[in-house]
């Protein structure tokens, strides 16, 4: 008889029931099946209802995100096989509000996304017009924020965060992260208008450091370092404007 | 229909071993600090005169004070090293275009404590 695996999945249904509960399914144990897989198994073939997202299958639309046996991952990208014999256990991605079943509220975080203003600002008169052509900038300046660029939004920094958890007014990884993106980037000038909810209490002085959200970052962005850079910043920030007496005052 | 607010444990650290080694490190500082308030006494002694200072040192020799000591040393040693390793994600220096690597960062530091320790070491014990 071929092999199979068990898979264990958060269930809930609000119109069904009040409380979550888990739901065992028994999926056949494919060598080259990741876990995403096996889940569109259980929903083509087993049970219909189960909700989840996914979209691109190879790591890139950052939407299938979920705690695999308590480690939030993208479930297209690791193997069944990386688990088996041992069961697999599916939850929703933690700290976050639960929708249905693998499908949580993705809201706070693309309020704070919004709020750290992800693109480049230019200083008002210094814009190119169309016709200008496009702001130049060579390898080295490049170099400087790619590394941040690479972020695909998919929330599993969010998920390893302890403190987002205990506290959902933190900014967060990503958005801290993706601040520095355009921090960084030679050809931006809005760190000043970044720089109210980056130096708040809400946003890098809240991280104390824990580093998960690094370790589980498919992409290597490296959160955690981004939020120490931009305390560094901060920090040098606050030294000219209060020991300089020529520094930036606000 | 609402959404479902799954709790958060209190007990969170205790479930994986990266968090559980963060909230160690954590503690540390309390050893930390805790030992400059003991080296902020040893001064005060000091100041009271070789009387006071060496009834302060004699009693720096009991198997408590020695305990204490150990795991002071341990917790100090666990503070130091996890942040020397975390030093180079912090500090991102460029040599022209040129990131300087991790490894060259950490170094040095590891390398600013070696020296720091020796000649600490070579004022207590050789002079
Ligand atoms: S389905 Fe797109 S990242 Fe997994």
């Amino acid at each position: 008889m071929a092999e199979t695996m068990e898979i264990k999945i958060f269930r809930y249904r609000p119109e069904v029931e009040k409380e979550p509960m888990f739901q065992s399914y028994e999926v056949p144990f494919r060598e080259d099946w990741v876990v995403l897989d096996a889940i569109n198994y259980i929903k083509d073939e087993i049970d219909g209802t189960l909700s989840y997202r996914w979209s691109c299958r190879m790591g890139v639309c950052g939407s299938c995100g979920m705690m695999i046996n308590d480690i939030p991952k993208l479930s297209c990208a690791v193997f069944l096989k990386e688990y088996y014999p041992k069961k697999i256990c599916l939850e929703p991605l933690t700290g976050f509000p639960v929708e249905r079943d693998l499908i949580f509220e993705m809201d706070d975080f693309l309020t704070k996304l919004e709020e750290i203003k992800p693109y480049i600002i230019r200083h008002e008169g210094e814009e190119k017009a169309l016709e200008e052509g496009v702001y130049l900038q060579t390898p080295a300046e490049l170099a400087h924020y790619k590394q941040y660029s690479m972020c695909i939004n998919c929330m599993l920094c969010y998920a390893a965060c302890p403190i987002y958890s205990i506290d959902s007014t933190f900014i967060g990884p990503a958005a801290i992260a993706l601040s520095q993106r355009y921090n960084l980037d030679s050809r931006d000038q809005g760190r000043d208008s970044r720089q109210d909810i980056i130096g708040s209490h809400a946003g890098i002085w809240d991280c104390t450091f824990v580093g998960e959200c690094s370790t589980v970052c498919p992409k290597d962005v490296d959160p955690a370092a981004a939020i120490q850079r931009a305390k560094v910043s901060s920090t040098i920030d606050w030294f000219k404007e209060v020991l300089i007496p020529w520094g930036k005052k606000k | 229909m609402s959404p479902y607010q799954k709790p958060f444990p209190n007990n969170w650290w205790l479930k994986r071993m990266p968090y559980f080694l963060f909230i160690i490190r954590e503690l540390t500082s309390v050893f930390v600090a805790g030992y400059c308030l003991f080296l902020l006494v040893l001064i005060y002694k000091l100041g009271q005169g070789p009387e006071a200072y060496g009834s302060l040192i004699k009693s720096l020799t009991s198997s408590t004070s020695i305990v204490l000591h150990v795991i002071a040393l341990v917790f100090v040693l666990y503070h130091a090293i996890t942040w020397f390793n975390l030093t180079p994600k912090i500090l991102v220096i460029y040599k022209g275009q040129d990131r300087i690597p991790q490894w060259l960062v950490a170094g040095s530091v590891y390398v600013g404590w070696i020296v720091v320790s020796a000649v600490i070491a070579w004022l207590v014990v050789g002079t």
